[in-house]
């Protein structure tokens, strides 16, 4: 499903992805951890088509194109969600309307049929259930006036709704509650949990990895991958720390 | 009051930011022809305004209670100015929302003066600009507070998206107030669009000029949000819009 090789990036002329290779199949889940600094949003930024990160080297195919050659938007539509270590605040502009605008460009962009207002609201209801996210918030503005977690979790509701194939998820758990990060996890379950769908998850803490548990484990160090290995690897890495098992 | 006697230049205050070149060929007889509006006591008058090439100077009255509302789009050039010089008595209250758009060299501005010349009026006023190619938004707005007019309330706020390096906006709030038991807020703020909202909006599948209309649509709408009327709220945000459509890069 995604092929990254080889990748260089550099945001303000510092060079920051240093030859970073993964490849992600369908149905698999990846984690990704590394000490702070690493270049973990720097990757999911890459990947989303920040403008100001110029990629300088390699490649990255997402089900079967260049996805480097894609405008961020076209990603989307492409299939590629990023959830945001800091989701942005947009005043004015009300969950539904944005999500609704969201969820039809990418539909147009494929070919499909927009979505009424009142079949939108049905999906819309239904992934805020799923997350326990009070269909009032989503009639406020985007991001405005969340707390930290909530702003997780709103995340999380967007994913339902535009139900990608490919999700970036980029510490999606830092903010939440211990009751919230389950019902995170289990949303991200119930969400990307399937056979054609894949999740890159960017984490610092285990907590999140036993509800969502994946398939490898990488650690990412000095912009690149320096240790790949299977769920076994996130113990590792919590008792040991990064220093002893990926210096 | 108010008569010209010789024609203004960008030396005056008030016509500071104006086009020297219009000001220059101006009618005085023009100039100084006001159209004159007052509100009874008690009562409530809503003016729509579409502002036109030139300059249109409303004066207005409001009686004690009185509300007068005066909502604009100014989305002409190459000079369009629309000035309000509205007189409170006491309790009454002046609203106004302006919205400013526009490209080329078009330079357009909304000038208020809102005498609070007696006890217990208020006045609100939400200014929204957004330009493009070399045009300029401004707005001027002076409140005065006269002696006795106690417990004033009177606020301004003045926000401009610029969206292209060579267009401009100017805010110039003046205060001359005496009396002491008043409030008195103003902001001013010139921008661009925020790159990290855009950035945001496509990631989520939203095409750049997408992205860009919601954020300017939340942006004016701030002017007209106190427009009781929904349908004619649509209208004002629509026809502001419309001009970012038809003109805009
Ligand atoms: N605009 C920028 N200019 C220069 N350096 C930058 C810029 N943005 C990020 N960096 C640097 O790039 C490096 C990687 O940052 P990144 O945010 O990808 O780290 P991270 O692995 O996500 O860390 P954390 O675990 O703290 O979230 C850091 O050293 C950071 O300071
Ligand atoms: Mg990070």
């Amino acid at each position: 499903m995604l092929k990254i090789e080889n990748l260089h990036a550099e945001v303000d002329g510092k060079q920051i992805l240093n030859g970073l290779s993964l490849e992600v199949g369908a149905g698999e889940v990846h984690a990704i951890m590394g000490p702070n600094g690493a270049g973990k949003s720097t990757l999911a930024y890459v990947l989303g088509g920040r403008p100001g990160y110029e990629i300088t080297q390699g490649t990255v195919e997402f089900l079967g194109q260049d996805m480097l050659e894609l405008e961020p938007h076209e990603r989307a539509a492409a299939g590629l969600f990023l959830g945001f270590q800091y989701p942005v605040e947009i005043p004015g502009v009300s969950n539904v309307q944005f999500l609704r605008e969201a969820l039809n460009a990418q539909r147009k962009a494929r070919g499909e049929e927009p979505f009424s207002g009142g079949e939108f609201l049905k999906v819309a209801k239904e992934k805020a259930g799923l997350l326990k996210l009070d269909m009032e918030m989503l009639k406020r503005p985007v991001n405005v006036g969340f707390s930290g977690g909530e702003k997780k979790r709103a995340e999380m509701v967007q994913m339902g709704i535009l139900d990608p194939r490919l999700a970036v998820l980029d510490e999606t758990d830092s903010g939440l509650d211990i009751d919230a990060l389950r019902v995170v996890g289990e949303g991200i379950n119930t969400i990307m949990r399937a056979p054609d769908k894949a999740v890159l998850l960017i984490t610092h803490y285990q907590r999140l990895l036993d509800v969502v548990q994946p398939d490898f484990v990488h650690v990412l160090a000095r912009g690149r991958i320096v240790k790949s290995g299977g769920p076994e690897l996130a113990h590792q890495l919590e008792e040991e720390g990064y220093e002893a098992v990926a210096a | 009051m108010n008569e010209l006697a010789t024609l203004p230049t960008t030396r005056d205050e008030n016509w500071r930011y104006a086009d020297p070149t219009w000001l220059a060929s101006a009618d005085l007889a023009e100039l100084n022809d006001w159209r004159e509006i007052t509100v009874p006591a008690g009562e409530t008058v809503c003016e729509i305004l579409s502002v036109e090439p030139g300059a249109e100077r409303l004066r207005v009255n409001v009686g004690q209670g009185g509300r007068f509302e005066l909502f604009a789009i100014n989305a002409a050039g190459p000079y369009a100015r629309a000035e309000a010089v509205v007189t409170l008595k006491e309790g009454a209250h002046f609203e106004f929302g302006g919205v400013t758009i526009g490209g080329g060299k078009n330079r357009q501005e909304f000038v208020t003066r809102t005498v609070h010349s007696a006890p217990g009026a208020s006045s609100n006023q939400v200014v929204r600009s957004v330009q493009w190619g070399q045009a300029v938004g401004n707005f001027l707005g002076r409140i005065e507070v006269v002696k006795d007019a106690q417990k004033t309330d009177a606020a301004q706020n003045f926000r401009a998206i610029l969206l292209e390096k060579g267009a401009s906006a100017n805010a110039k709030p003046e205060l001359e107030i005496f009396a002491d038991d008043v409030k008195c807020a103003h902001g001013a703020a010139i921008g661009a669009l925020d790159d990290t909202a855009g950035f945001y909006m496509a990631s989520r599948g939203l095409p750049p000029e997408v992205a860009r209309k919601l954020l300017i649509h939340a942006f004016v709408a701030d002017a007209f949000e106190a427009i009781q009327d929904e349908d004619l709220r649509g209208e004002m945000l629509a026809k502001a819009l419309n001009v970012l459509d038809e003109e805009a890069v």
